[in-house]
């Protein structure tokens, strides 16, 4: 097991292990952004795989605690704490991150700035690497003496710092070092998106003619690059506390708990927006194409999205109104979580407004995009219940903040990652995809999200604590219709991951030929790279495109067409 | 392969980028280091205004003449890269000179803290004495790390210097990161040391 699992992070690259040089060098070590796209694509995929098992393994442990987990065995105690926190940071820094950020920054940002690679492509490479490594470090730490950390993704001392308390001397080690290991990858992959985006534009392209996508981009990797410094810094300081016998969050000697929450969630907070606003860029290319209209108020967007960014550095201690911060504080904090509710909301209406009034077309992509918009709606509205301290004081640590950020993250990673997915397959892979299977995949999707997060909201709510891994040792959790709503969040949870593999055969079916081939644009859509061959070649054009207009003039009045590509001349 | 059917012969110019690519790439980098550094600080100031009394009793006393000096020879090497690259931009051959000085005298600034650092531990401040060494050693140490990166970076850019394979903005960007390192101290020195 403990050479097999590795492997599986890797296994975009299985298939080429036994071929000559060139394949080598095109698939494992490429320059190529596409390439590496591709990688960071099945490198996180696998990871949510790996996610995804962790999660069944302890929602079955939940439901009917005790069982033997077909296919994991028994979940102990300790198990459990190391599942659910390695399922969580899987899925925020090895699956959101390399997927929406990583891979679609990697694969878009060339191509719709018209380009025929990233600015660094060495640097891009060794970010991959770098990134795999982490993964594989990550992996590795459950296989070692002691197993995985299990102090939560959040890592608060004592729990983290000191091994007498978490049992997992190594485990901890192991976790922190691969989360700093995937930091530098993205800082790394930052640099090269933001320079590229500004540096390699096609002529003609200017500021306010690059895709939105493209912009949600590089704010989001702005936005991360100055938000991880400090926890960096916190990273290397529980690295010393850890392993050198430093103090630096020992109260006892000197040292200070607290301090590693405001290092974290001063990181924490702003990267709810760094993996939110690629899934909101994706969302509104997605919309234009099949509302067929304009983007509404491009221009408020993007400066929403600036505001949005600055005053995501202004609310991190909402996540501490329990850990004795100061009442006066608190309110601060709960006015600032009030007010980036406001951007957020504006985002929103600017989608409405830009479907209000087009022919809207509910292909697959399209589905997703809507039911990103509609999802996240919910968990927008109750993280306001959330920043007002008040109410926070019940609510903290509850199932409550729990499906809160399941209605936040699930619509960014998964739905925005399948809406991005399903929109730029025919460029990917050059076919279509099979559009039945496709909205299967998606009600089979849908549904059962509702029924397993709504029931945590009301499981919060009457006071189920989170991290509690039998509630049989609560008598006043452990009612039989608290224990009926797990069950049915448990067996929701089952049956969404049933209907994932209609998604896998579809790929499977699509990229082995059976689905027609797409053409260059499928979609009928404006922005550059639907201007080359699906899939793109190296260096991505014969001849670079020159721009002659923003990528929304959809539906242009006086125009045969209805769409109006960004490289065609008036 | 296809070409692009709709070419036209209008032409639209090129815009020269505002700060070349590897300018704008270290600079984003040096962002975030600064965040790190802020990081640190702000860890650091938190826990001396807790503290009852700083330095803690028992710890001895940081050499705060013999690094003010050590600033001063840090300092220096910043004007001498700046020399560099005003000579570099009439006559290349004429940087060396100033280059390799910055150089020398960043790399005495390294040795001279490593050497201060040797004579701290013998006096008792380590690592694990106090709260207080171990901020000092990390603080120090992270900022000595980056020198060590920055005299790298400096030094692969003499190399190529002396190749005449050094294009500006190699060098912009290695200025960059130097000036980064050299101006980072002075505010250190002042929240550490004084
Ligand atoms: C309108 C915007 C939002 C508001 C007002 C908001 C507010 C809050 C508040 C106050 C908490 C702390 C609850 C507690 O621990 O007691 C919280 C937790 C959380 N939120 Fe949000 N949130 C918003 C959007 C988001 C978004 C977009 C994401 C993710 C992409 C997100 C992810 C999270 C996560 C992961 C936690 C829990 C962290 C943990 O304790 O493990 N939130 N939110
Ligand atoms: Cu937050």
């Amino acid at each position: 097991m403990a050479e097999s699992i590795p492997a599986d992070a890797m296994h975009a690259h299985d298939d080429h292990h036994h071929t000559e040089q060139s394949i080598w060098s095109k698939y494992v070590f490429s320059t190529d952004h596409k390439m590496i796209a591709m990688q960071y694509m099945f490198t996180g995929m696998a990871m949510a795989l790996i996610g995804g098992f962790m999660a069944y393994a302890f929602r079955m442990q939940l439901a009917f605690p005790g069982i033997d987990v077909p296919g994991y065995g028994t979940v102990t105690a300790s198990d459990y704490n190391a599942l659910v926190t390695n399922h969580g940071t899987i899925m925020i820094f090895w699956v959101a991150m390399p997927v929406l950020i990583a891979a679609f920054g990697n694969y878009l940002i060339p191509l719709m700035v018209g380009c025929d690679d990233m600015v660094f492509p060495r640097l891009n490479r060794l970010s991959y690497q770098i990134f795999l490594l982490s993964a594989i470090v990550l992996i590795a730490s459950f296989f070692v003496p002691g197993g995985g950390f299990g102090g939560a993704w959040t890592a608060y001392p004592p729990l983290s710092a000191k091994s007498q308390y978490s049992l997992t001397a190594l485990g901890s080690s192991f976790w922190l070092v691969a989360v700093a290991l995937e930091f530098t990858a993205f800082l790394l992959g930052g640099i090269n998106f933001v320079t590229t985006a500004m540096n390699a534009r096609a002529p003609g392209m200017k500021i306010f003619d690059i895709p939105i996508v493209v912009w949600m981009i590089v704010v989001a990797s702005i936005l991360f690059m100055s938000s991880v410094g400090p926890l960096i810094a916190g990273a290397v300081m529980l690295f010393m506390d850890q392993n050198v016998g430093t103090a630096f969050f020992d109260p006892d000697k000197g040292g200070d708990p607290i301090l590693w929450q405001h290092l974290f969630w001063f990181f924490g907070h702003p990267e709810v927006y760094v993996v939110l606003l690629p899934a909101m860029g994706i969302t509104a290319e997605i919309m234009c194409v099949f509302a067929r209209k304009k983007m509404f108020a491009y221009k408020t967007f993007l400066y929403t999205t600036f505001a949005t960014g600055i005053l995501s550095f202004t609310v991190w201690a909402h996540h501490q109104f329990v850990a004795g911060i100061d009442p006066r504080m608190a309110n601060i904090f709960t006015v600032t979580t009030l007010l980036i509710s406001i951007p957020i909301a504006e985002m929103c209406f600017i989608y409405i407004a830009t479907l209000y009034g087009g022919s809207i077309r509910l292909t697959t992509p399209m589905l997703w995009a809507l039911a990103f918009v509609a999802e996240f709606l919910i968990g927008g509205v109750t993280g306001i219940f959330l920043g007002a301290s008040g109410a926070d004081i019940y609510f903290h640590d509850t199932y409550f903040v729990l499906a809160h950020f399941h209605y936040t993250f699930f619509p960014i990673a998964i739905i925005g990652t399948f809406a991005g997915f399903t929109y730029w397959f025919p460029k990917m892979f050059g076919k279509m995809m099979n559009d039945t299977l496709g909205k299967i995949h998606f009600w089979g999707t849908i549904i059962p999200f509702n029924f397993i997060f709504i029931p945590l909201f009301v499981l919060g709510a009457a006071g189920q604590h989170r991290r509690i891994y039998n509630y049989e040792h609560f008598p006043e959790l452990a009612g039989v219709e608290m224990q009926d709503m797990r069950v049915l969040a448990t067996v929701s949870m089952l049956v969404m991951l049933v209907f994932q593999l209609v998604f896998f055969y579809n790929c499977f079916i699509s990229w082995k030929k059976k689905q027609k081939d797409a053409g260059k644009n499928p979609w009928k859509a404006n922005t550059l790279e639907w201007t080359t061959d699906s899939p793109p070649p190296h260096g991505n054009w014969p001849e670079l495109p020159t721009v002659y207009r923003g990528p929304y003039e959809y539906s242009v009045p006086g125009r045969e067409e209805d769409y109006f590509p960004q490289n065609v001349p008036d | 392969m296809t070409s692009r059917s709709t070419a036209s012969l209008r032409v639209i110019s090129d815009p020269r980028p505002v700060l070349p690519s590897a300018v704008l790439g270290m600079l984003i980098f040096v962002v975030a280091e600064m965040m790190m550094f802020a990081g640190l600080m702000s860890a650091y100031t938190i826990v001396r205004a807790g503290a009852l009394g700083w330095p803690p009793p028992g710890q001895p006393r940081l050499p705060v003449e013999a690094t003010a000096f050590n600033t001063a020879v840090l300092l220096a090497s910043a004007a001498f890269l700046f020399f560099a690259n005003r000579a570099y931009t009439r006559n290349r051959d004429l940087a060396k000179r100033p280059l390799f000085t910055a150089m020398a005298l960043g790399a005495f600034f390294v040795v001279f803290q490593g050497y201060e650092w040797v004579m701290l531990i013998r006096q008792g401040l380590t690592l694990t004495s106090s709260i207080h060494g171990s901020f000092f050693f990390l603080i120090v140490g992270m900022h000595g790390l980056h020198a060590v990166a920055g005299l790298t970076v400096l030094g692969r850019a003499g190399l190529k210097l002396s190749k005449g394979l050094l294009a500006p903005s190699t060098f912009a960007a290695a200025q960059v990161f130097w000036y980064f390192v050299v101006g980072l101290w002075p505010v250190l020195y002042f929240m550490v040391y004084l």
